[in-house]
């Protein structure tokens, strides 16, 4: 999956887990304030994009420092490459 | 008494104290002006959602008001809105169907009430549907009919004196999926958001409240199967004492198999299966136990004057609210316990039992159960032949919604102008055979109307009703 593949997929998902256009998932739309997500939709944000790449995020510190569309395209990448890394 | 805040009208003359005696209750006009409305600061009243005069509470003056019915909503196994559910009472249409994979799973009775066809006409979001089950959609969609039918919007509930009270006693499918979601997850983070909402007992007051914006009473009201009773009677008493001015009222009852497993291995539910559309049968003698059933009922109650003054139509009246307990056994109902809650609702509105004129009866066609709502009529009724019918007889026993989805079906009759008969009756025993039980439709509507509902552990309602 190129990059490009990963972010229209984690893009799409989201899109649907919260009744959202997709064309608002801009790289700067803010979740929070543009999305208008809450603290609970940030952790079904989580559970949806582990089933979607069957990757474990958990907790992870570094979800909670996304705020914009662009921070979760930047995140789940590092996610996959850091999977793949480990599978090699 | 002379009040001009109640038309002329006698409500006022008696109440039960606490020991259930009567006593005499007046008004001091300081609190009230002529036109029924109060003469201290009303915004603040308003924000506070306390009673209108503690001073005049505390010399022992209770603060009443009339409560109207002006909207209603359902969903239930005989259809999907008021029009669809009215029709099916007027035909006494039956919602009982055989459910194959309660076969599957080692059910004792595969009877069951559905819904079917649910597409909502006021459809909520996904993420407002995260946090509830089925059965709140349901509800959801019963307020909003309730909202419209009344000509009121959720605007009109934002405020401190509009509240929501539902009956509700489970919520067992979001207890079951969150362990799943556990279980295949491995992980709490995995569960997702929604589940520690949708499980909860209250996960109906709080949903609706979040939905409606509305900010007064907000709380989910568990008594068995009487909850959805208790829930209308609770709402009708708050506006009485003015302390809420609209509350929208109910009950709601999960259908899912997994909700009904434990009690169908008492063998409570019956098991006549080559007639599926018999097998509920209130009060005959033949009767072998109740089918479960579900979905959900709204009733808008508003203060009458205020109902009045916005032109909204009034569908009815709630008179008296009687509960009581029985005190006794778990499961078996007690021979007096509903008679009291009868007697207190009739005398709290000044009503003789010859003025009755229809029971909406509780009778869930289980043996003992039914024999005893009888032996509870004929102590309050003696002689008195008033037309009885239940309504389980078509839509089976809706458990926590039946309190609330028996005025909503009583209503209805008095809007279109019938008494629905008693499906299935055909013979009495002992007992119920000393009721006047409907074998036939009457073709004249109910004026005054008395609601049982009564659930186990022995809790009791009876709402008293009138349509003039």
């Amino acid at each position: 999956m190129t990059d490009r593949q990963v972010i229209e997929t984690a893009d799409k998902a989201l899109a649907e887990e919260f009744e959202l256009d997709v064309e608002r998932f801009t790289p700067e739309a803010r979740f929070r304030e543009d999305l208008d997500l809450d603290s609970l939709d940030a952790v079904d944000m989580v559970v949806v994009l582990e089933k979607t790449f069957q990757i474990k995020i958990g907790r992870d510190p570094a979800v909670m420092q996304i705020r914009t569309v662009g921070d979760m395209h930047r995140y789940i990448l590092a996610k996959k490459q850091e999977m793949e890394q480990e599978q090699n | 008494m002379d009040c001009p805040l109640l038309d002329g009208r006698d409500y006022l003359k008696c109440a039960p104290d606490l020991a259930g005696s009567q006593v005499e209750i007046s008004m001091k006009g300081k609190v009230l002006n002529p036109k029924g409305n109060f003469d201290e600061d009303e915004s603040a009243r308003k924000n506070s959602g306390q009673l209108p005069s503690l001073a005049a509470a505390s010399e022992g003056t209770a603060v009443k008001h009339r409560v109207a019915v002006t909207g209603l909503g359902i969903i239930s196994s005989l259809g999907n809105d008021v029009y669809t559910v009215a029709d099916a009472l007027y035909h006494c249409r039956s919602g009982v169907r055989i459910d194959d994979e309660r076969l599957e799973k080692g059910f004792l009775s595969p009877l069951a009430c559905v819904i079917t066809d649910f597409a909502p006409r006021f459809p909520l979001s996904r993420k407002q549907r995260k946090t509830m089950p089925l059965y709140g959609e349901w509800a959801a969609e019963a307020v909003f009919q309730a909202l419209h039918e009344a000509g009121l919007t959720p605007e009109d509930m934002q405020n401190g004196m509009s509240g929501i009270i539902f009956g509700n006693d489970s919520s067992c499918i979001a207890a079951i999926e969150q362990i799943q979601a556990l279980t295949e997850t491995k992980c709490t983070s995995g569960i997702g958001s929604g589940h520690v909402f949708r499980s909860m007992t209250s996960c109906l007051s709080m949903n609706l409240n979040v939905i409606l914006g509305s900010k007064g009473a907000c709380w989910t009201l568990s008594g068995a199967c009487a909850s959805g009773g208790h829930a209308v009677g609770q709402a009708a008493d708050l506006i009485r004492l003015g302390r809420q001015e609209r509350v929208i009222c109910g009950g709601a009852q999960e259908i899912n198999w997994q909700s009904m497993c434990s009690f169908d291995g008492l063998g409570a539910f019956s098991s006549r299966l080559e007639a599926p559309e018999e097998a509920s049968r209130p009060f005959d003698a033949d009767r072998d136990g109740l089918v479960p059933s579900g979905g959900a009922a709204a009733v808008m109650l508003e203060r009458y004057d205020l109902a009045r003054k916005r032109g909204a139509t009034v569908y009815g009246e709630v008179l008296g609210y009687g509960f009581s307990s029985d005190g006794e056994n778990i499961s078996v109902p007690s021979a007096g316990g509903l008679a009291r809650a009868m007697r207190t609702a009739l005398s709290e509105a000044g009503i003789r039992a010859g003025d009755v004129s229809y029971v909406c009866a509780h009778a869930t066609s289980t043996p003992v159960g039914d024999a005893m709502e009888a032996a509870n009529l004929v102590e309050v009724f003696g002689d008195i032949k008033v037309p009885v019918s239940s309504t389980k007889s078509m839509t089976g026993h809706e458990l926590w919604m039946s309190g609330a989805s028996q005025v909503v079906y009583t209503t209805l009759m008095a809007r279109h102008g019938f008494t629905a008969k008693n499906r299935n009756f055909y013979r009495g025993d002992e007992l119920t055979s000393r009721l006047n039980i409907l074998r036939e439709r009457l073709d004249s509507p109910p004026t005054v109307a008395l609601c049982n509902s009564a659930g186990f552990g022995g809790t009791n309602s009876c709402l008293l009703l009138s349509f003039s």
